[in-house]
């Protein structure tokens, strides 16, 4: 079996338009959640959110890209330049055919769709633009992040709602660790903060109208976010023989599926993907020094996670930290474990833990240390991260200290 | 139909039970009716008396909305009809 290296990362998102900025304000314990800023928000409930701040896509990109990228293939692609400019990587011949793309998402071009549902039933016109499919299609960040990089080995999207990414990112490592690729370009991207996105997950009353606060007594909601995170995954070999940087060392994954509830979180199944990835990384419990968790937010979820936390770590509960940084940059859906995968790697390499952010009160059902309002420092041999998707699929990755 | 009537028919439906078989003193659960099926008894209630019903799952006794009983609701649906009225 081959060893997976993370050898570049890159990121766009409410914290910050590249890496470092989104770890120093992880660093900071800032809150990227604000008013949200859409078309027509004053007929939403729900009227916060994490946007990526002042985001002007002419800048970024031509007209006639703009025409064929939605928003959240925008934020793959800035991502992913960073991630591979960081790598130092360039994909031509035998290299190129061996290394691909897999992003998670949950909503793909749901802008686009929002956009063009208006166009055709509230302006009542017969005609879209010809791009509307390509551009709205789950597949379309994979695609032009593919076609940009010249990457032609395996490639496609994951959807697994709340855990897409942590589940591309996963497959990613799988290829690398069996020897089917040498290099994979991995994460996830998100943009559902259009006004029928919103509105969608009003609907379900799980939603927050004033803040994120994962594991706090006062919690009431998730929040909802935008953006990606890319990283280069690297055959471990190979990376250091051309002398790469290397972030961290992916050392295990599982995935379990609760087969119980379309929405409520099951405690057995996380607790049996928690249980996975640290066997896969032929680890034991204690060897696990942080959790960047699922923490939603919402009160069934952070109960639910604390409990399967206590099942599989007994005793060393206690002494893990476990902080949710949902409470910074809100939920990503379908990106957000490739964004929350950069508070891991600051842990391991950086020994630095990102905090729970408006945190208020203490929980009994969630009483273990979440690391509330502050960033800590902490030597940290190997991190988790969890991600537990409605639907009940549930995937969790583990990263070590190289 | 009066608003406990209209609010216990569309209970009934969602527990799938005879509107007889529905008591101003059950609860939800006692009827049957989950997390998801609350949220949406919510929505039906919604759809029925064009109103907006305060109600965050994630605090389902914070008492801006009483859910726990049958007739508890059909008193927050008066409630809020009569606030409408004013």
């Amino acid at each position: 079996m081959k060893r997976v290296a993370i050898t570049g990362a890159g990121t766009i998102n409410p914290l910050g338009y590249d890496v470092p900025g989104t770890l120093e304000a992880m660093r900071e314990g800032r809150c990227g959640i604000g008013p949200l800023n859409v078309r027509d928000v004053e007929r939403l409930s729900v009227r916060i959110g994490g946007q990526v701040k002042d985001y002007d896509e002419h800048a970024h990109f031509n007209r006639q890209q703009i025409a064929l990228f939605d928003r959240f293939t925008q934020f793959a692609l800035l991502a992913a330049e960073q991630a591979i400019n960081q790598s130092g990587l360039e994909f031509s011949g035998a290299l190129a055919a061996q290394s691909g793309v897999i992003l998670g998402t949950s909503g793909g071009g749901l802008s686009t769709q929002d956009d063009n549902y208006r166009t055709v039933y509230e302006d009542g016109k017969n005609r879209v633009h010809p791009f509307v499919v390509p551009k709205l299609m789950n597949n379309s960040a994979t695609s032009h992040l593919s076609m940009k990089w010249n990457l032609k080995g395996p490639s496609f999207t994951v959807a697994t709602a709340c855990a897409s990414s942590n589940h591309a990112m996963g497959q990613a490592f799988h290829m690398i660790r069996s020897g089917m690729t040498k290099v994979m370009v991995t994460g996830g991207s998100e943009a559902m903060l259009c006004f029928g996105g919103v509105k969608a997950w009003e609907g379900l009353r799980v939603m927050s109208k004033d803040a994120c606060r994962p594991f706090s007594a006062t919690r009431n909601g998730m929040v909802q976010g935008e953006g990606a995170g890319v990283f280069v995954f690297e055959e471990m070999g190979r990376a250091r023989k051309r002398g790469a940087e290397i972030l961290a060392e992916v050392v295990g994954f599982a995935m379990t599926s609760d087969a119980a509830d379309i929405v409520m979180p099951s405690r057995q199944g996380a607790a049996r993907a928690i249980t996975g990835a640290v066997g896969d990384a032929r680890m034991d419990p204690s060897d696990i020094g942080y959790i960047n968790a699922h923490g939603t937010g919402t009160a069934a979820n952070d109960k639910t996670e604390c409990a399967a936390v206590s099942d599989v770590f007994g005793a060393h509960a206690d002494n893990l930290l476990i902080s949710s940084t949902k409470s910074m940059h809100g939920h990503l859906i379908g990106g957000t474990s490739a964004v929350e995968l950069l508070a891991c790697i600051m842990a391991v390499r950086d020994g630095i833990i990102a905090p729970t952010i408006g945190y208020e009160e203490h929980d009994p059902e969630c009483a273990l240390d979440v690391v509330p309002n502050e960033a800590r420092d902490a030597k940290i041999g190997t991190a988790l991260s969890n991600a537990f998707a409605f639907g009940g699929l549930n995937a969790v990755l583990a990263l070590r200290a190289v | 139909m009066s608003v406990r009537e209209r609010v216990i028919k569309i209970i009934a439906v969602q527990a799938m039970l005879e509107t007889e078989d529905v008591s101003g003193e059950n609860s939800l659960e006692e009827l049957g009716i989950d997390s998801l099926g609350l949220v949406e008894s919510i929505f039906a209630i919604e759809e029925e008396f064009g109103i907006e019903v305060p109600f965050n799952a994630n605090e389902p006794d914070s008492g801006e909305f009483d859910i726990t009983s049958v007739d508890a609701i059909a008193r927050a649906v008066e409630a809020i009809l009569a606030e409408r009225r004013e």
